[in-house]
């Protein structure tokens, strides 16, 4: 271990308590919270003032230790937690993550810090005591009462002088841990000593008291040392035992001498206790708590360098694909295999099925720490557009691969700021439609057949679908006078170039719309969906993969290849009737699917197989709905298989592929590619994904 | 002789640090991360030395202190209290629950190492 590493684990475990101190602050927050949930507040602020000490992260400690001190006033019932109180204490909350982050980046935090300091010390009002400080290292005797010391009898003895010191120890002495043989050795380091000790009071075996002190020890020194010093050896047992320390002939009974700094543990006796009571000593704490904390009760965890999940990932994949490989080539071979070794292969694909998913679990995590970010970026952007809003979050302890929580964390901030500059509408407003004056924005994330879906809603006045409309025209992303349904002027909105904002606010307008939040979540091979309701507000819906590294496939052939289309985006497989296709221009068609006309993708032809004549007829057609909404029909020759498949990547060695997201390896160890239906359906990744769009207005 | 050292602290970044500092200088060294944790490794081994925080989840330090005084096995095992706090009334507390020595945060490795040696008859 190095001071790296612990550096390391400092920020880790700062991570931990910063998430302790955000959930301890939502429960304070709806009034639910109790002693207990204070003083865990008050902990998790203290772990992290004591350990930023140790690595000299002074801007980080005096932050923390007013918070602290905020909180001891609190627990100690000095402070109420009113709604001011408390945020101001969410405020501090994040500041200090601030602060954490900013040490660990060595940059300057990224709001200013002192505006809070400030707030916090107004909370303190009267309970306000100047601040000294952090204490530097110091070994601070247990001392009790003060004795008068005589400068003059300390003063420096001559070289070589001898010291007699006469120790006696009380019982207390010994049952604090003290042990007499560790001071004569400590004697005996400052200069040539003899030792005798004094037996005469130790009463006969038959009375002996195992808990009582009877003996006294006398030493000679020979030292440069003063009286004083010598004194300072016997700091830790102050108050535990009789010291007298004579200069020369002259005997004079003394204790150490008070304050002075000191160069090392073993010789700083620190002040004999001043009345005065120390500014950075909180109020006594409590009796002993005895109540159980579940949250702090922390299951014990083992922190592993990611390289190495990652590569347990792969080589679980390798399994999965050699266990089919196995089943594969034993089918192959047309034996009748005896029935115990049938049941044996298939404990071997279970039990490499129950590795894969172990392993996936690994790299999962809650998206609790994503949600409490999302509490502060209401917080700022309410703050901002002067509105009063509240986040409610639920299914925080969803699980998500890391590598999702990680890019979703910028989408999401984008998403939560529009809902709340965008969605909730100013006060007035609000009282004018007979709402709450209070904004409602709710974030929930759920797991649902196999995918994680988190949605964003808000209770406001939901799209203005004329306004979008209007600009969709306007922007040229539809044909002047197009109709579409209410579900498509919607998804508009995740257009490339759209932006719904008239005025473009500082919050949520940064030039940035809804198509990057879109790019984002679709590089994570997720979707992302609207729904709103006119009056009384939109719910954004993000669809996620459990896992980046196991994909659900349909195993289909395209001229003559094998070719795996991800499950998640087909929403239907039909053998068409000719009658339901008609064809538009030379080579393309539609097909009528209920009413309405979808254009019909040849994968063959868009992969770039050509062949003499398609004939949509003989395919088989994958309905798949791309993330804006809109349909295709995607054409294959055969549908073989419907299996999981681990993706490996090919845009390390590759680059991107328009129309190819991954590859896998098959059971019988052909290499598959795995088609991306968004750029197919989009045309090759060249048009925009509207274009189909246009399409289906036009025909129908 | 190997010197054993119980390190109680709900910290990580703590508990590491100390771990760090004692067995570099050639002590082994136990952790627990709480109080209650810390009482019960007290009853599992025998150890030279105890260091704990003060504040802590389920137990604090005054309750580790006063647990290992009354407990009738090694209850004379030096307890060296290792925290941030630095009030008088505090220390009091600590020395009338049986504490032998009171340690204030940050800590530098060499002088930790060498109070631990001190108190644990080296």
């Amino acid at each position: 271990m190095s001071r790296d590493a612990l550096r390391d684990t400092f920020f880790c475990e700062c991570e931990d308590l910063l998430d302790a101190l955000h959930s301890g602050l939502a429960t304070l927050a709806d009034g639910t919270g109790d002693g207990e949930t204070v003083n865990a507040l008050f902990r998790a602020v203290h772990s992290i003032k004591g350990a930023a000490g140790a690595f000299g992260l002074n801007d980080l400690v005096r932050f923390a230790h007013r918070y602290e001190t905020v909180l001891d006033a609190l627990r100690a019932g000095r402070l109420e937690a009113g709604d001011d109180a408390v945020r101001i204490l969410l405020r501090a909350a994040d500041t200090l993550a601030d602060l954490v982050a900013a040490s660990q980046a060595g940059t300057d935090p990224e709001a200013p810090v002192e505006p809070v300091l400030v707030a916090l010390q107004a909370l303190l009002g009267a309970d306000a005591r100047p601040e000294d400080a952090e204490p530097a290292f110091e070994f601070v005797p247990l001392a009790l009462s003060p004795v008068a010391v005589d400068p003059v009898a300390l003063g420096p003895s001559d070289v070589g002088a001898t010291l007699g010191i006469r120790f006696r120890p009380h019982a207390g002495f010994y049952r604090n841990g003290h042990d007499p043989l560790s001071y004569i050795a400590a004697l005996e380091d400052l200069g040539d000593a003899r030792v005798s000790c004094d037996t005469s009071g130790l009463p006969p075996l038959d009375g002996y008291d195992v808990d009582g002190s009877f003996l006294v020890w006398s030493v000679e020194l020979s030292t440069t040392r003063t009286a004083a010093e010598i004194g300072e050896v016997f700091a830790f047992a102050e108050g535990l035992c009789e010291l007298e320390i004579s200069s020369g002939h002259d005997r004079c009974p003394t204790l150490p001498e008070p304050p002075r700094p000191a160069a090392g543990p073993a010789a700083a006796p620190q002040a004999i206790p001043d009345p005065v009571p120390s500014p950075t000593a909180p109020a006594p704490v409590a009796a002993p708590r005895t109540r159980q904390q579940p949250a702090a009760a922390a299951r014990p965890t083992l922190r592993v360098d990611i390289d190495r999940i990652d590569k347990l990932v792969n080589t679980v994949g390798e399994l999965i694909i050699n266990q089919a490989a196995l089943a594969e080539r034993l089918s192959d071979l047309g034996l009748t295999l005896p029935t115990d070794l049938l049941s044996d292969l298939d404990d071997y694909r279970l039990l490499a099925r129950d590795i894969q998913e172990a392993v996936m679990g690994i790299r999962a995590q809650p998206v609790k720490s994503l949600f409490q970010r999302m509490s502060r970026i209401v917080r700022e952007t309410a703050e901002a557009t002067g509105k009063d809003v509240r986040l409610i979050t639920t299914g925080e302890e969803t699980e998500v691969d890391k590598t999702v929580i990680e890019h979703l964390a910028d989408p999401l901030t984008h998403m939560i700021r529009n809902a709340v500059d965008h969605g909730i509408e100013i006060a007035a407003q609000r009282r004018a439609a007979g709402k709450p004056e209070r904004g409602t924005v709710r974030l929930s994330a759920e797991h649902q057949s196999g995918s994680v879906i988190i949605r964003i809603a808000d209770d406001g006045a939901g799209l203005d679908r004329a306004r979008i409309l209007e600009t969709a025209i306007r922007k040229g992303l539809l044909p002047p006078g197009a109709e579409p349904s209410d579900s498509d002027i919607d998804h508009l909105l995740f257009a490339p170039g759209f932006s719904t904002a008239a005025a473009v606010t500082d919050l949520s307008g940064r030039g940035v719309g809804m198509d990057v939040v879109k790019t984002a979540i679709t590089a994570l091979g997720g979707r992302v969906g609207i729904e709103s309701r006119p009056g009384n507000g939109s719910t954004f819906s993000i669809v996620l993969p459990l896992t980046l590294a196991v994909l659900d496939g349909m195993v289909v052939s395209v001229a003559g290849q094998t070719m795996v289309v991800p499950i998640s985006c087909i929403v239907e497989t039909i053998r068409p009737e000719r009658g339901s296709l008609k064809r538009i221009g030379r080579n393309n068609h539609v097909l009528l699917i209920r009413g309405t006309f979808v254009p019909v993708i040849d994968l063959a032809q868009r992969l770039g197989h050509p062949r003499p004549a398609f004939d949509p007829s003989a395919s088989v057609i994958l309905l798949v709905r791309s993330i804006s909404g809109a349909l295709a029909a995607m054409a294959v020759e055969r549908i073989s298989d419907h299996r999981q498949v681990v993706i490996k990547s090919l845009e390390e060695n590759y680059g991107r592929i328009p129309g190819i997201s991954a590859a896998t390896i098959l059971g019988d160890g052909r290499i598959a590619l795995i088609v991306d239906p968004e750029t197919l359906a989009a045309g090759g990744g060249v048009a925009l994904p509207d274009d189909k769009e246009k399409t289906r207005v036009e025909h129908v | 002789v190997t010197l054993r050292v119980l390190a109680v602290d709900d910290s990580r970044t703590i508990r590491d640090m100390v771990r760090y500092a004692l067995e570099s200088a050639g002590m082994s060294v136990v952790t627990a991360n709480d109080g209650e944790e810390g009482v019960t490794a007290f009853g599992a081994a025998d150890f030279d030395a105890v260091i704990t925080d003060i504040n802590m989840p389920r137990l604090d330090g005054f309750g580790v202190i006063a647990r290992i005084r009354s407990a009738p096995r090694n209850s004379r095992v030096p307890v060296l209290v290792l925290t941030t706090e630095n009030g008088d009334a505090l220390k009091l507390r600590a020395r009338d629950s049986g504490a032998t020595g009171w340690l204030v945060k940050p800590f530098d490795d060499d002088e930790l190492v060498d109070v631990v040696r001190r108190v644990a008859g080296r």
